[in-house]
């Protein structure tokens, strides 16, 4: 009875694992490693030539104009990562802690902090393109009204202004995101460890730096990870307030709108190399998997366990 | 009576059984999502001269097109036929093996077609035509005539009547051109729709022959006009603005000029249908010199080398080849068809047609974007520099000369 109550569970596990299995290994795997295998060829247009071993790894990162290009993407993509790691991350600790706290409105704000996250981000993209717009925009003519015209810019059209109009944009749509995760952290810490940091202390900066923000660090593993994939895989709303070019002049380029350009072209240049573009898929998923690693490792490890 | 009944129902029953086996059935795509009735006119047509053929018209988004369609040909589910772009777009997907090359033995008319429009759809290393090319654009200066003529200004034949209308614009409160440089595409739009004439023809062939280059001081000249005419006459703060608000200030009758191709004509007419539009080629320096509009190719059909039904997909370029389709095409579309011996009913396309006969190659697209980095990209990214303030005319010729010699021979040494 044993042997055959075995096979059955044997069966039912097989069924079970076989199907996500196969589609995890059809639709992820297979395609990563065709990446891969694409790299190693020289394409005319989408038509693969020859072996190439790593030429185009050693163009991408070596060869103009394309070491320029990546340079001045993962450059950009740098200024994202902290940039966003401060105004998304910090400020969503920041309203995570007030909402915790349960400031007056707590209830209204919880759902009003977590609403943008649910947008679109097409919506959100084209909303803040309106806003920024520098004729009709709100932040213009809003500048212009409290008598600071001469603050008034084409904000998306200089390069100093516009990555951090960008900056701000994908800020305000996902700050409910750490908001959320931190304040779930904050709600698992026990009543006794704040009682017990009461006795000793009423000010609320000690509370935040020694108790709050260490046990809240399985949190900040979350974000802070997330965050480093998502600044670097960045993608449709540059796509949608800059273009495929990140205009002006590249200022708002980053490396998925570089690989998509070098990859699939785009109506101005005419251009498509899947080789060049698969070398730079390459390159982009190894770091962020490299650093993703040590990220979190390096987190794991400051970790408390309660 | 019943034996009739049962001779016309087997009748019909053979038609049934026979017709999908005679029927030949022709995907066609196309990028042109906003003309999907026009085409779906020209296809019935088609169909009712041919009977057993039928074509289903198939769109798909712009920007994405070329992507999706390579992607296709490479899976082998490509379309019969298809749109393709023109020049380095073309090359694109011809040089894959893709496309079926066509000549005069199959498509007889593409004999009297202009020289530049071939050129267009061929690709440089075999000299071999790939598709059928279906429309021109001139880039040259569109304006709302109502405010033309309201304020007395007549079409400009210097650069300093264009800079004076300009002015007369602005000082009723009119933004004199709608244009915004945001949308990278647009600044090359702006610098040759303005700057043809400015440039030259000599410019033009002594570039060709490879006696001149960017650093020319005609084609660096023409650039800092343009910087200066648009810091004044453009919009506030047009650097930041993107190409569909450009778009609208124009409809809307609040700006008096865009620059921009002829197939803008049909967006204003249909953004605003009261709108009276009139045309002409942005002037030279002075009056005498010869004014230029930008010419090039938009794309062509094409024939899927590998599809099942080739001999019909030929038989439907050569309808898409022929004088009543490219007849029909220019009344319904209101673009320039490249079949030759069309003529257009409305005036203003009239008046395109006649300018484009003086005209230089649109010139980034018609001969840099072959390698990388191409010319397009290069000049759209230099321009928006112009126009912010952060690099010189001299800056970008240089710019230009030596980014192209990564890849364009003449330019080299």
């Amino acid at each position: 009875m044993p042997q055959l109550r075995m096979t059955g569970r044997g069966l039912w596990i097989t069924v079970l694992i076989v199907p996500p299995l196969a589609f995890v290994a059809l639709f992820i795997v297979y395609p990563i490693f065709s990446a891969f295998a694409y790299a190693f060829f020289d394409w005319q247009g989408l038509r693969r030539g020859d072996f190439i071993g790593m030429e185009n790894f050693h163009a991408v990162l070596f060869v103009e104009p394309y070491r320029s290009w990546t340079l001045n993407a993962f450059k950009n993509n740098v200024v994202v990562f902290f940039a966003l790691m401060v105004l998304q991350n910090g400020l969503g600790f920041l309203l995570a802690y007030a909402l915790w706290r349960e400031l007056p409105g707590a209830r209204f704000h919880r759902i009003a902090v977590f609403l943008p996250v649910v947008l679109s981000t097409i919506i959100v993209a084209y909303l803040f393109k309106l806003f920024l717009h520098p004729l009709f925009g709100v932040v213009n003519i809003s500048l212009r009204g409290l008598g600071l015209g001469e603050l008034a810019q084409p904000w998306l059209g200089q390069s100093n202004t516009a990555l951090w109009s960008l900056i701000v944009a994908q800020a305000w749509h996902m700050v409910g995101f750490p908001t959320l995760v931190f304040l779930a952290g904050m709600q698992r810490i026990p009543g006794e460890i704040l009682d017990a940091v009461r006795m000793e202390t009423e000010s609320e900066w000690v509370k935040i730096t020694k108790i709050v923000w260490p046990l809240v660090a399985p949190s900040a593993t979350i974000v802070f990870t997330l965050l480093f994939v998502g600044a670097f895989n960045w993608f449709e709303l540059p796509y949608i307030m800059a273009g495929l070019d990140g205009s002006p002049f590249g200022s708002t380029d980053v490396l998925g709108l570089y690989f998509y350009r070098t990859a699939f072209g785009n109506v101005s240049s005419g251009q498509q190399n899947f080789g060049l573009g698969s070398a730079l898929a390459v390159l982009i998923f190894i770091f962020i998997a490299l650093v993703a690693t040590v990220i979190t490792v390096r987190l794991r490890a400051r970790e408390i366990q309660l | 009576m019943k034996t009739n009944i049962i001779r016309i129902g087997s009748a019909l029953a053979a038609v049934l059984v026979a017709a999908p086996a005679l029927a030949q059935d022709l995907t066609f795509w196309s990028w042109r999502q906003e003309d999907r009735a026009a085409y779906e006119q020209f296809i019935e047509t088609f169909e009712a001269a041919n009977p057993g053929i039928t074509v289903n018209f198939e769109t798909f988004e712009a920007t994405n097109y070329n992507t999706i369609l390579s992607t296709a040909l490479a899976g082998g589910t490509g379309p019969d036929v298809m749109m393709v772009r023109a020049y380095g777009g073309l090359e694109n997907v011809a040089s894959a093996g893709y496309l079926e090359p066509l000549s005069t033995e199959t498509i007889p008319a593409l004999a009297d077609f202009s020289e530049a429009s071939l050129a267009a759809e061929s690709m440089r290393s075999d000299d071999t035509i790939y598709a059928v090319p279906f429309a021109s654009q001139t880039q040259l200066v569109i304006y709302n005539k109502a405010l033309f003529d309201a304020n007395g200004i007549a079409e400009p034949q210097s650069w300093e009547e264009l800079e004076a209308a300009s002015q007369t614009l602005l000082d009723a409160g009119i933004i004199p051109f709608a244009n915004g440089t945001a949308t990278a595409w647009q600044n090359e739009t702006v610098t040759f729709g303005l700057g043809s004439s400015l440039m030259g023809k000599d410019f033009y062939d002594e570039l060709m022959a490879g006696t001149a280059d960017f650093t020319d001081e005609r084609f660096t000249s023409a650039l800092g006009e343009i910087a200066e005419l648009a810091a004044t006459y453009f919009p506030d703060g047009f650097i930041g603005l993107d190409y569909a608000s450009a778009q609208q200030l124009f409809g809307s009758g609040m700006a008096g000029m865009f620059v921009g191709g002829s197939y803008e004509l049909a967006t204003f007419r249909s953004m605003n249908p009261d709108i009276e539009l009139g045309v002409f080629a942005a002037p030279g320096a002075a009056a005498e010199d010869e004014k230029l509009v930008g010419l090039y190719f938009d794309g062509g059909y094409a024939a899927n080398a590998a599809g099942a039904n080739k001999e019909a997909a030929l038989t439907f370029l050569n309808y898409l080849a022929g004088q009543e389709f490219g007849q029909a095409f220019a009344d319904t579309l209101s673009n320039i068809s490249t079949v030759p011996g069309v003529t257009f009913q409305d005036p203003l396309l009239a008046e395109v047609n006649e300018l484009k006969q003086s005209s230089i190659p649109y010139l980034m697209l018609a001969h840099f974007r072959y390698g990388e980095p191409s010319g397009s990209v290069l000049i759209q990214s230099e321009m928006q520099k112009l126009f912010a303030g952060e690099t010189t005319p001299e800056a970008i010729g240089e710019a230009l000369t030596t980014g192209l010699a990564a890849w364009y021979e003449p330019f080299k040494n």
